[in-house]
């Protein structure tokens, strides 16, 4: 075995529970100087829950922490940034009316400290970017800055604390592929100077690529520690899901008519978030179109648009039949199926029973209301309907849709709009934050939508789902779209250089 | 017309307009610090009674001035631990603590001032801050009397403003209140206590606001009378929205509206009082700063998490 005193982090039996669920369960761990440990698992699998617990947002119910040799005193972030420990969230903890220097600086300073030296923090995080790559400007407001450049700057949080371990959660999930390259570029440069790191993953050719060890956590439990020189990512999603799920395969389709064309669509820009310019998009029967991008760049307006939330500011928008004034109602009346990207806060009503939001959609039609009254029982029989039909594990339609989990709420929503069978299908992020099981069986009930002849925009930020569910990938960048690439006619790295921005200029 | 141009002119409205805006200046102070660290104190108003109150009867009692200044503080702060142990660690509702801390602090005073006096018809009277008298600085033409004749309170008020200005965006600490009104979740990774923050934030700013309630008792006028603060709570309220969340333009703001206030009593003295009602007067300061309120505010930048109950680790 290596020097012992190499070791600067060792988990002990940490068990975590909240209520009845134990989230995780006597996981042991040990990270060495220069080591780069993937922690590996679904969601839901206890990932991030450790990750709190070691940074003190939460407080073990069991077992503890040693940093350097010294146990970390639970519940205590300060404990833990001075004990060497940083840590890049997975939802950035800046304060976005601040500049990247206030940031980084924020509790770095004793609070009553007279004034402060402005000029040699700055020097500091200057030293800082140059030294690892991380190129952001310290005087820009962080509400300004890209996604990956706020990343950059919680990495920057951490190195300016001297922090020895680094601790990234997530940290590719919203990076286009060549910032995701940055950033390992990053991770090998702090290696180098001896840093260690724990990198939290769902994504395996990630996982392979940087880490030197697995850990794969499953139910809260580690079930493999493994080598990845010695595993295979097969074998890796194996050990996450405990066998094997095969995802969904989408067999080439053949196109039809189109149903709805979007023709030199512009729509206003909304605060920081970019408006469509002049796009142009046909969805046919029977049809996936994927739309890549890093999110922010125009997708939310182009949503919006097709679910009949705004209209365009020029251009036109074509149905088989007109329509009359494009709105949300026109959109529904039209059959347009909306599942929206964040189900929480747009897709359902926390506090209405699971009947309420099934006819959330449809509730003004026929068949739920009678001169002007719902018709309670024929709602109930709707979403009883799709209880049984899309396997909602629920304790009945008449639960609060806030017990569900994710993937449960998601069938349903999934069952509200395929349910009335729809001619055009809005899949944005169908599968955000859903375990490998509701993956395959949100996309799976897409592709046979699509086989039962319906149109599908599928809008995402995981390539990898775009590349395997798409017959036409466009991709989106401030606002614009790049022509429809057939399925596997373009490769990851290629899509990337579109999600960048390159290839516009000459398209245009 | 020309009525107007001679009030403009007159020494007496410029000293009076300040006079006028010092309270205002104190409680605005109190409210932005609140706001900034992301908590609404809807307590303003009650506070600045018990503050009123609290700081004329210490001096009543035989305290001197600046005692009856620190004690109205005291009591302000009593009241801002009760609104920051409601709304900061047990996360309850800051538009429904702070109306019952108004309630409560309003009616604390008037039964304490019922209680100590019971017999009182006419409300008994203190010596209050008498103008200051400085050399040759008080005797400059038009800017002696205007600035220089002011009470000693009302310096305060503007030191207190700069005070507030220089520690909220020059040190580490304002930053830190700053940073727990626009992400909490970034202050708590970065190792300090949102709770201890905003907590010390809503205590100092009621402490300020209480101070702005004593300058009616203390300065301005010599006793403490039933609905003598009479809505200036609520005007702060918005004046901190006038200045969008900053304290050199929400002390602007104050002034301005205390010209207006200043403005209309002078007005309704004038031919034009004759012949309109005296209550179109008393409205125009308000009816202007709204108009004020719609035209400065709409692209303020709010505090991103002010009224947002902050619970740790919860996502």
């Amino acid at each position: 075995m290596t020097d012992p005193r190499d070791v600067v982090m060792r988990l002990d039996r940490i068990t975590k529970r909240f209520g009845a669920l134990t989230a995780i369960d006597a996981i042991s761990l040990t990270l060495r100087r220069g080591d780069v440990v993937a922690l590996l698992g679904e969601n839901g699998a206890g990932k991030t829950t450790l990750m709190n617990i070691l940074f003190g947002h939460y407080v073990a119910d069991d077992g503890r922490v040693e940093v350097f040799g010294q146990p970390l005193p639970p519940g205590n972030p300060r404990a833990a940034l001075a004990a060497g420990v940083g840590m890049v969230h997975q939802h950035f903890t800046l304060a976005d009316n601040l500049t990247v220097l206030d940031n980084i600086r924020l509790g770095t300073e004793s609070l009553f400290a007279r004034g402060t030296s402005h000029a040699a923090a700055r020097a500091r995080v200057e030293r800082l970017s140059r030294d690892f790559g991380l190129a952001v400007h310290p005087d820009a407001r962080v509400g300004s800055l890209t996604v990956g450049e706020r990343q950059r700057v919680e990495i920057l949080k951490a190195l300016y604390r001297d922090a020895r371990i680094l601790i990234l959660d997530e940290p590719t999930a919203v990076l286009t592929p060549q910032e995701a390259e940055a950033l390992f570029a990053t991770l090998r440069r702090a290696i180098a100077q001896g840093l260690s790191i724990l990198f939290i993953s769902h994504k395996l050719h990630e996982v392979m690529a940087i880490a030197d060890r697995c850990v794969v956590l499953r139910h809260g439990k580690v079930v493999g520690e493994v080598a990845t020189a010695e595993t295979s990512g097969a074998e890796l999603a194996a050990m996450m899901v405990g066998g094997e799920i095969a995802l969904p395969e989408a067999r080439p389709a053949t196109a039809g008519a189109v149903l709805m064309r979007l023709d030199g669509v512009t729509t206003p820009d909304k605060g920081a978030a970019p408006g469509l310019k002049r796009v142009t998009l046909d969805l046919r029967a029977g049809e996936i179109v994927g739309l890549a991008g890093v999110s922010g760049n125009g997708q939310a307006a182009l949503a919006d648009l097709i679910s009949g939330l705004i209209v365009p500011a020029s251009g036109q928008i074509t149905l088989g039949a007109p329509p009359a004034r494009w709105s949300p109602r026109e959109a529904i009346r039209q059959g347009i199926a909306r599942i929206p990207e964040d189900r929480h806060k747009t897709g359902t009503i926390a506090d209405f029973t699971l009947t309420e939001n099934a006819v959330l959609e449809g509730y003004w039609q026929p068949g739920f209301s009678k001169a002007g009254l719902m018709d309670w029982r024929a709602a109930e029989g709707f979403a009883e309907g799709i209880i049984a039909a899309y396997d909602v594990r629920c304790p009945g339609p008449g639960a609060r849709i806030r017990l569900l989990s994710g993937g449960n709420m998601q069938k349903l929503i999934l069952g509200r709009v395929l349910e009335p069978g729809p001619k055009i299908i809005l899949a944005n992020q169908p599968v955000r934050g859903l375990d490998v099981g509701a993956i395959a069986y949100v996309q799976s009930r897409l592709i046979a939508a699509r086989d039962g002849g319906a149109a599908v925009l599928l809008i995402s930020e995981d390539l990898d789902e775009i590349m395997g569910l798409a017959d036409v990938i466009h991709v989106m960048s401030e606002g614009r779209l790049s022509p429809g690439f057939p399925r596997g006619s373009k490769t990851a790295a290629e899509l990337g250089l579109w999600m960048a921005g390159q290839g516009f200029d000459h398209a245009a | 017309m020309s009525d107007l141009f001679d009030i403009l002119l007159s020494v007496s409205f410029w000293a009076a307009a300040i006079r006028i805006a010092s309270p205002l200046i104190f409680a605005t102070m109190g409210e932005l610090i609140c706001e900034r660290a992301g908590v609404l104190n809807l307590g303003i108003e009650g506070i600045m009674v018990i503050g009123a109150f609290a700081g004329w009867m210490a001096v009543y009692l035989g305290a001197p001035l600046w005692l009856g200044v620190t004690a109205a503080m005291a009591a302000g702060m009593l009241f801002g631990l009760l609104h920051a142990t409601l709304t900061v660690p047990f996360g309850l509702s800051q538009h429904v603590v702070g109306l019952g801390v108004t309630m409560l602090a309003t009616s604390t005073s008037y039964f304490a001032y019922r209680l100590a006096l019971p017999e009182v018809t006419s409300p008994p009277k203190i010596a209050p801050f008498a103008p200051m008298d400085l050399p040759i600085l008080s005797d400059i033409p038009f800017l002696g009397p205007v600035l220089f004749q002011q009470t000693a309170l009302t310096w305060a008020a503007l030191i207190c403003a700069g005070l507030v200005g220089f520690v909220l965006f020059r040190t580490p600490l304002g930053l830190a209140v700053r940073a727990a009104g626009e992400n909490p979740a970034a202050v708590e990774a970065q190792g300090l206590s949102v709770t201890g923050l905003r907590m010390g934030a809503v205590i100092v700013g009621s402490g300020l606001m209480a101070v702005g309630g004593s300058f009616l008792t203390l300065s301005a006028f010599s006793s403490f009378f039933f609905e003598m603060v009479n809505g200036r709570g609520w005007i702060c309220i918005a004046l901190v929205v006038f200045g969008a969340w900053r304290p050199g333009k929400a002390v602007l703001g104050a002034l301005l509206f205390a010209a207006f206030d200043a403005l209309q009593i002078r007005l309704q003295q004038t031919p034009l009082g004759a012949h309109l009602p005296y209550q179109v007067f008393l409205m125009a300061p308000y009816l202007l700063s709204i108009l004020a309120l719609i035209l400065m505010s709409r692209r303020a930048e709010v505090p991103a998490a002010l009224m947002v109950p902050y619970r740790k680790g919860e996502r």
